[in-house]
């Protein structure tokens, strides 16, 4: 067959947007576990907090809060909390393990990295949503703004992981202790790192929900069906 | 027109995200204990192969002690204890059972540190605390060489056990002093334990009782048979 013959159509049909595999199995599985991970470690651990609602001295006591509303708890007491939270922080563990392997060992992790080359692409992307800004062409799986959100979260996952670990072991782990200030400031660290992570969802939520069905289920399949960007340089 | 990911895809993508349902099982009322109960024992476990005899835990200045009035009791009424009369009564895996009295803990050779008391409800206090080496008192006792578990009992019903290899650790205490002075009542005269590298709860007040032996007793901790973790470990 002369090439004039199947060069011929696809000049004339529109181009459709071919599916693109965004999420590998791993990205997903780590994703979704961590939805419920996440979810559960916030409950436990604010129910665990409720034990000593403060940051400062046992005596005398000053609490910041009265107590944190048994609706956003989980465990029951203070006994029933830490079971959850010293089950649940395995699993949150091997997520993490499971997710920075596979991206290190694939290199997927490019995609999500925030890198300085991502810096100038943020700025746009705020004043598109926030200030009604003309929409920067996407030219990649996520943009600056996304990179940054992204990579903000695993660090705070990864922070709390830190800090969850010298706070469950100071003694065996008072190297890595002196880095967050000791047991007490890791304590400190380890609350705010988990206001961090949830300073995250609701934005993340949003994009969700704005972003309609074929982003969403590409989550779950891995495919996106109708990608608005090209796909990437095989 | 929608451009379809390849045949089969969708369902194979599936099947590699199933097993994160697995999580459900924690939602399934008759399997959330069984499975919280297990969670603890695997930490526990991995908290036991993570201590190591011979690192010590952290040891403070002098400055950085809490002040001996802002150390808390955090206990219930002290239990009425007829010093003159007190003896600490040893059985179990030893070879030289019986009452012992204050005066023969004091013949050990005196330690002095000053370590973090760490408690499971999230505050923590630098103080100072004095006695005999534990695993000095488990030699002077004939405690067997393969001795796994040390349960104490105290005089407000208090109970304790705690595993061989901590109660051997070098900055275990059998503790008759804070702050260069004799224990007063809130803080568990005349004798307490002092575990730098477990947490609050296992330093056991008013010791009366102390026992060696082998598997870890039906009623193992005041606490901890409550649902708090046995092995505690920091």
């Amino acid at each position: 067959m002369p090439d004039s013959e199947l060069a011929a159509p696809a000049a004339r049909i529109p181009l459709a947007p071919r599916p693109i595999y965004e999420h590998p199995w791993a990205v997903r599985a780590a994703h979704w576990v961590n939805a419920v991970t996440v979810t559960v470690m916030t409950l436990s651990g604010l129910q665990i907090f409720n034990a000593f609602p403060s940051f400062g001295d046992k005596v005398p006591q000053e609490d910041l809060i009265t107590a944190v509303p048994r609706a956003i708890t989980i465990g029951g007491w203070l006994g029933g909390a830490l079971q959850w939270h010293f089950t649940f922080m395995w699993i949150f563990m091997g997520a993490a393990v499971l997710y920075v392997v596979f991206q290190g060992v694939s290199g997927h992790y490019r995609t999500v990295l925030f890198t300085r080359h991502d810096l100038p692409r943020v700025w746009p992307m705020v004043r598109h949503y926030l200030l009604f800004g003309p929409k920067p062409p996407a030219t990649m799986q996520y943009n600056g703004l996304q990179k940054l959100a992204y990579t903000s979260a695993l660090t705070f996952g990864a922070t709390s992981l830190l800090t969850g670990l010298v706070m469950y072991k100071p003694a065996q782990f008072s190297s890595l202790g002196l880095v967050f200030g000791g047991y007490h400031g890791a304590r400190l660290v380890h609350f705010l790192a988990m206001c961090g992570l949830l300073s995250f969802i609701p934005g993340h939520l949003l994009m969700v929900a704005l972003h309609g069905w074929d982003n969403f289920r590409s989550m779950v399949t891995g495919w996106k069906h109708r990608p608005d960007y090209p796909p990437p340089a095989a | 027109m929608t451009a379809l990911p390849p045949r089969g895809t969708t369902r194979r993508e599936l099947l590699k995200l199933s097993p994160t349902l697995l999580l459900g099982a924690f939602a399934v009322p008759a399997w959330r204990d069984p499975l919280l109960e297990r969670g603890v024992t695997w930490s526990d476990r991995a908290s036991a192969l993570l201590f190591r005899e011979a690192h010590p835990a952290p040891t403070f200045a002098a400055a950085e002690l809490t002040p001996l009035e802002r150390f808390p009791y955090n206990g219930f009424a002290p239990p009425d204890i007829d010093l003159a009369q007190w003896r600490l009564q040893v059985r179990g895996a030893v070879t030289r059972p019986g009452d012992y009295d204050l005066a023969a803990v004091r013949a050990l050779p005196r330690q002095v540190q000053n370590t973090r008391h760490v408690c499971v409800e999230g505050w923590d206090v630098v103080g100072r605390f004095g006695g005999a080496r534990l695993g000095d008192f488990l030699a002077a006792i004939g405690a067997d060489a393969d001795a796994r578990v040390l349960t104490v009992a105290c005089a407000d019903g208090y109970y304790e056990s705690l595993d061989i290899e901590t109660a051997r650790h070098p900055q275990s205490l059998l503790c008759y002093e804070m702050y260069d002075r004799p224990l007063d009542a809130g803080h568990g005269a005349p004798l307490r334990l002092s575990l730098p590298t477990k947490l609050g709860y296992k330093h056991a007040k008013y010791l009366t009782t102390l026992e060696v032996g082998f598997v870890r007793p039906a009623r193992h901790g005041y606490w901890s048979d409550q649902g708090y973790s046995w092995y505690a470990g920091l």
